[in-house]
């Protein structure tokens, strides 16, 4: 289907479907990828070069861990690619291993096959070097890749979303247009039976108190409040202010003076009415509608790796200043309130709500607008982000690599 | 459009959108001030006198605690407000 087609398509639907990819285990894509996988960093190379030969279909996973790492990290590293592999925005997975790391490639593929998905492993060391893995690697990637070519997209409900809300590189309208213009879609899709996943705990810092007051249960309440402190005392610890990364000097020249200023804006993201409905660890299965609030640090890349790996499957991301971040497999939507960024970083921005605050736009009506435009991605229209290739990835780690 | 938006009815800053000079008359909310620093565009105004150690409200909670007198029409940024959490500094 070319981009008109998928547009004009979707335009036709009713607001709360969109066409995507059902899978075996009840979720639904919005994408239909080949996940290549490198174990560990050793092999990010050869599986770089095979998802490649495959573009845009292929989508690897470079990260620098795998191996070296003790206890919970290792966990982390393992079950965030298992996530990966097990995501609905992910049709057939191949893992590239070197061979004697200590994350387990037959682990890997045994969560894709679980879920009914084609999946193979090379490892480097078997197949004798670089070029006999690539080589081996790119023919099973075009097998694979011709194999998804004949899916169709269907017609879904909009409830079988979880739609991660992110911000980055903020500023003063992040919390006066963009971030309650995303708050409003997810109001809106909490209505029709969606999820909405928010990370970012350090970015919750002194706006706590509004979530937990929304929290289902008191249980919820709890959890998010322990989370938080726990952040915070962990900053702390260093002995140091948090005012410097949090806000960053860049939220600071543009307007933003404290953690709590910061936080109380980026909130608006998880809706005005949606219900906390869980607190979840990071990159964990996400298995509520409504709100759930996962762990992850404020950093973007790690923050928006975790969120998908829990089964978002696709990313709104608003910004003040302008930023690139995507992700390998689910597409990030950027969503600016300041019409300065829109013009400037053009490139890289998919929906201006500036002029909620330029034009008296109303939110309600951009946030129609931001809602159509999601509708649209997860029908098929390519991002920014995937238009230019950003497809950053990267997995939190509290612990030093041994 | 305004040129300084107030949040919440019970915030004493506002915000500007776009830069304002000393001596410029706003109106902001119900608030009719004049403005006594230079306020970049999307920095804080205040509404009213904060005192030193008295909360800064905006989108209706605290973003912090004043650590200076502020006057009406003043910029309220870093340098008069102090963050109240993740204060690693001061334990």
């Amino acid at each position: 289907m070319t981009e008109r087609e998928v547009v004009s398509r979707a335009a036709g639907l009713p607001g709360r479907t969109f066409l995507g990819y059902p899978r075996p285990d009840g979720r639904v894509g919005v994408r239909n990828h080949v996940l290549v996988v490198p174990t560990v960093i050793c092999s990010a190379v050869v599986a770089e070069r095979i998802a490649a030969s495959i573009a845009p279909v292929g989508a690897a996973l470079p990260h620098l861990a795998g191996c070296g790492q003790l206890g919970p990290d290792m966990t982390l590293t393992h079950d965030t690619l298992a996530a990966y592999c097990g995501h609905p925005n992910v049709g057939a997975v191949i893992v590239v291993a070197l061979g004697c790391e200590q994350v387990v490639a037959q682990r890997l593929a045994d969560e894709a096959r679980r879920r009914e998905k084609p999946a193979a492993v090379i490892a480097i060391q078997t197949e004798g070097g670089t070029v006999r893995a690539t080589e081996k690697g790119i023919a099973v990637a075009k097998e694979m890749a011709a194999g998804l070519a004949g899916a169709t997209r269907q017609v879904c409900d909009a409830a079988s979303l979880i739609v991660s809300v992110k911000c980055g590189g903020s500023d003063y309208t992040s919390g006066l247009a963009s971030n309650p213009a995303v708050g409003r879609v997810a109001d809106r899709l909490v209505d029709a039976g969606g999820a909405v996943v928010l990370g970012e705990i350090a970015e919750i810092m002194g706006a706590e108190h509004l979530l937990a007051a929304r929290a289902a249960s008191s249980a919820a309440a709890t959890s998010l409040l322990r989370v938080v402190s726990r952040v915070e005392a962990e900053a702390m610890a260093l002995g140091l202010d948090i005012r410097g990364t949090q806000p960053s000097p860049g939220n600071i020249r543009g307007g933003l003076t404290t953690i709590e200023e910061k936080s109380l804006g980026a909130t608006h993201k998880a809706g005005e009415r949606t219900r906390l409905e869980d607190v979840v660890g990071y990159a964990a299965p996400i298995t509520k509608r409504g709100l759930t609030v996962m762990d992850t640090p404020g950093l973007d890349v790690e923050s928006v790796t975790g969120m998908v790996g829990g089964g978002a499957q696709v990313v709104l991301f608003t910004t003040g200043l302008g930023t690139p971040t995507g992700n390998p497999i689910a597409p990030v939507l950027k969503i600016t309130g300041n019409s300065r960024t829109a013009e400037t970083m053009a490139d890289n921005i998919d929906v201006d709500v500036s002029g909620v605050i330029v034009n008296r736009e109303p939110l309600d009506a951009a946030a129609g607008r931001l809602f159509d435009a999601m509708v649209e991605t997860c029908s098929g229209r390519p991002t920014a982000a995937e238009r230019l290739g950003h497809r950053e990835f990267a997995i939190y780690r509290r612990n030093p690599t041994f | 459009m305004n040129p300084a938006i107030v949040i919440s009815a019970s915030d004493n800053v506002a915000t500007a959108l776009e830069s304002l000079e000393p001596g410029a008359v706003v109106q902001a909310g119900d608030v009719t001030l004049t403005v006594v620093d230079r306020i970049p565009r999307g920095h804080k105004v205040a509404l009213a006198h904060i005192a030193r150690g008295d909360r800064v409200v905006k989108y209706g909670s605290p973003i912090g605690t004043a650590s200076a007198d502020i006057a009406p029409g003043a910029h309220v940024h870093t340098h008069n407000v102090a963050s109240t959490r993740g204060r690693g500094d001061l334990a």
